[in-house]
């Protein structure tokens, strides 16, 4: 029989050295200077190494050749720079379709002068939220906005302490029901707080929810509904959070939570580990879901704002 | 079975080789004298917590007396719950605050088990990252104190790529027994198992399919390597066919699918075994091929939906139920106002049950006959 599948330790060997040796064979090949076979497969490598997904890597990829055939391209390091370009262009298609709201808060305020602005936070499960919503709140804070934050998800065992702690330690106030109630009246509920307080902006923490759980993601149309009792131009935000270590899956969150919620924007939460999170550039390219902010450290102060020619710049480290 | 297309023979020897490589279904080792310590790690976010409960939950089932350790003292309210787990589940946590040393609790919980009041404790540590030194070698030190003789380490099964270096990294530093698969429940194919295995060696041991504290599974690897290939669950989806539906009504049905003399009465019958089953959703993605078709089909194939497709039945009359043919303009008019629907509904009906009548001729014909054997009821 053919086997398509070395045995273990031959695969943990080939993988550790795939892995070891994108860099080096990238720059090998950037350094022998010759645009070839190899080359272009180790780009493949690279990119689909990083979750950018086969699909994405192989439309970007043949482009790329296209494109350096027309032009006579020999140098790789040419090459490299025009897929950097293509890359950056990607995602910023979905930057400029936005024009980010969220970065720019004083025009944003403006627009709801008495309204607390509503950032909506999504995702899957374990996937970052509550350490998010802190780190934004911070964020907030030194821009001198007030922000009260709504514990809406109800579920999970400790999860309304959880934000609780992260209230307190930033200072903020936080709107909870007790566990199990529906997630909705928080909000509602948070929302009038927010409104009476004259907060700059409402967060609205909600629970983990897998993409394929129908009744969940019911749940969060239901909750955006809630909200517009109060505010018919809310949620003013809703961001997907999105851990960077996730692979191909990535991109059917990012599908399902769009149906379910128009999403303004992601936060790309765990890039301090080595994850690249390449997924994002299948989401930019698909859906036009541009990425707002990233979490760099479990530190309150470990978030920036995104910037693509950093992102870009990661996979190829 | 007949022979194979070249196609179907590729699909089947991978699916052969995944089945090799994902290993086989391996149990928690409980053996020698309790307690036994089982040892849960991973990164941020995998699922922890919620494993060590269903683990916990599943072990006393097993007539064990589990004990949960809340050695997780970074993460803000980590300890309160698991603690309002073990609540719920009632069973006892070991917690110290968030002061003490993790070591050092793991330590103090392990020799509190060793009266013989608890037989296995489970040891819920902090998530963290594979690069993170500080924290890994916070890990080597409880393995040091607490000598646990399992070392799980807990994947989500959405990891992309990076799953490899994970799993490599917490393997060198701690010394790897096995493996549980986390929000299997979602559409992730899995393949981060895989990896994971390939990289470790180690047995994958336990599945959670679900947030719910009893939705955590055994693994077999023939179930993971068919998700992978994309082929559906079928395995599941049988057992939990089994386990609801009436045999002899699943054979009757069965066999009439396959003769295509499919009626709306089996259907009626068919929807009402589905409902014992649980969410219609998860089960339609189990099955091969539907999983394509139902992407196709109205998102909202809600539980809700089965009742108004109910009702339209039962204002069929016998002869239209067995002979869907029959149904004309005025026919259909009728139902839609004896079931409090519209004709529209009905037409939709019809039309999805006239996709199903053709995907059972499919299935006959042989495209999907490389899985048929497997099925018990459906086997030609």
């Amino acid at each position: 029989m053919v086997s398509f599948f070395r045995r273990p330790q031959q695969l943990k060997e080939s993988l550790t050295k795939t892995r070891a040796s994108f860099l080096t064979r990238l720059t090998s090949l950037v350094a022998k200077n010759e645009v070839n076979e190899e080359f272009w497969s180790g780009l493949e490598e690279t990119l689909i190494g990083a979750d950018v997904g086969v699909e994405t890597t192989v439309a970007l990829v043949d482009k790329l050749r296209v494109s350096a055939e027309k032009e006579h391209v020999r140098e790789t390091t040419r090459v490299e720079e025009m897929l950097k370009e293509e890359l950056r262009t990607i995602l910023a298609q979905t930057t400029t379709v936005q024009q980010s709201p969220i970065s720019n808060p004083s025009a944003s305020l403006r627009t709801s002068l008495q309204s607390p602005r509503v950032v909506l936070i999504v995702g899957v499960n374990g996937s970052g939220k509550t350490t998010s919503i802190a780190k934004l709140t911070r964020y907030y804070q030194a821009q001198d906005k007030k922000v009260i934050l709504a514990a809406a998800d109800t579920f999970r065992a400790a999860a309304i302490e959880q934000l609780q702690v992260w209230g307190k330690r930033v200072g903020v106030d936080v709107v909870a029901h007790q566990p199990g109630a529906d997630p909705g009246a928080v909000a509602f509920d948070a929302w009038q707080a927010a409104h009476a307080r004259r907060a700059d902006y409402l967060i609205v923490d909600t629970a983990g929810r897998l993409q394929t759980k129908f009744n969940l993601m019911k749940e969060l149309e239901k909750i955006a509904r809630v909200l517009q009792k109060n505010d018919p131009t809310a949620p003013h935000e809703t961001l997907l959070v999105l851990d960077a270590v996730t692979g191909q899956n990535g991109l059917q969150q990012a599908r399902e939570f769009k149906k379910a919620t128009p999403l303004t924007g992601l936060i790309l939460t765990k890039l301090d580990g080595t994850a690249k999170g390449g997924i994002v550039f299948a989401i930019a390219k698909e859906l036009q879901v541009p990425i707002q902010f990233i979490g760099t450290g479990e530190g309150i102060d470990d978030w920036a704002e995104f910037d693509a020619r950093e992102l870009v710049e990661g996979l190829f480290e | 079975m007949r022979s194979l297309s070249p196609a179907q023979t590729v699909v089947k020897i991978v699916n052969e080789e995944l089945i090799k490589t994902l290993g086989e279904p391996a149990k928690i080792d409980l053996s020698g004298e309790p307690p036994h310590v089982v040892m849960l790690v991973g990164l941020q976010g995998s699922g922890k917590t919620t494993t060590a409960a269903k683990l916990a939950l599943q072990l006393r089932k097993h007539q064990q007396k589990p004990l949960l350790v809340a050695a997780d003292t970074r993460r803000p309210a980590a300890i309160q719950q698991i603690q309002t787990l073990g609540n719920q589940l009632d069973i006892p946590v070991h917690s110290e605050g968030n002061t003490v040393p993790p070591p050092t609790i793991c330590a103090n919980a392990v020799k509190r088990a060793s009266d013989g009041a608890y037989s296995v404790v489970l040891l819920d540590t902090a998530g963290r990252l594979h690069i993170d030194d500080e924290l890994m070698r916070e890990l080597e030190e409880v393995k040091t104190k607490a000598n646990p003789q399992e070392v799980l380490l807990v994947v989500d099964a959405m990891t992309g790529q990076e799953a490899v270096r994970v799993a490599d990294e917490f393997h060198k530093r701690v010394g790897l027994t096995g493996l549980i698969l986390t929000k299997v429940d979602g559409d992730a194919r899995g393949g981060a198992a895989l990896s994971v295995r390939a990289v470790t060696g180690v047995p994958i041991k336990y599945m959670g399919v679900g947030e719910k504290t009893d939705a955590l599974e055994q693994f077999f690897p023939e179930r993971l390597a068919s998700r992978i290939l994309g082929m559906g669950d079928v395995l599941t989806l049988i057992e939990k066919a089994q386990a609801t539906m009436d045999q002899e009504v699943a054979q009757k049905a069965a066999e009439k699918l396959l003769r295509a003399q499919f009626t709306f009465e089996d259907f009626l019958e068919q929807l009402q075994q589905i409902k014992k089953m649980g969410p219609l959703s998860q089960l339609l993605g189990m099955v091969p091929g539907l999983s394509q078709v139902t992407k196709d089909l109205p998102a909202d194939v809600t539980d809700k939906q089965i009742k108004r497709v109910e009702a339209i039945i039962n204002s069929m009359t016998r002869e239209e139920r067995q002979r869907p043919e029959v149904l004309n303009g005025s026919r259909r008019k009728r139902i839609a106002l004896g079931s409090g629907t519209s004709v529209q509904e009905v037409n939709q009906l019809m039309s999805q049950f006239k996709q199903m009548q053709r995907m059972m001729q499919q299935l006959k014909s042989g495209r999907m006959r490389g899985i048929l054997p497997n099925i018990p009821g459906l086997g030609l």
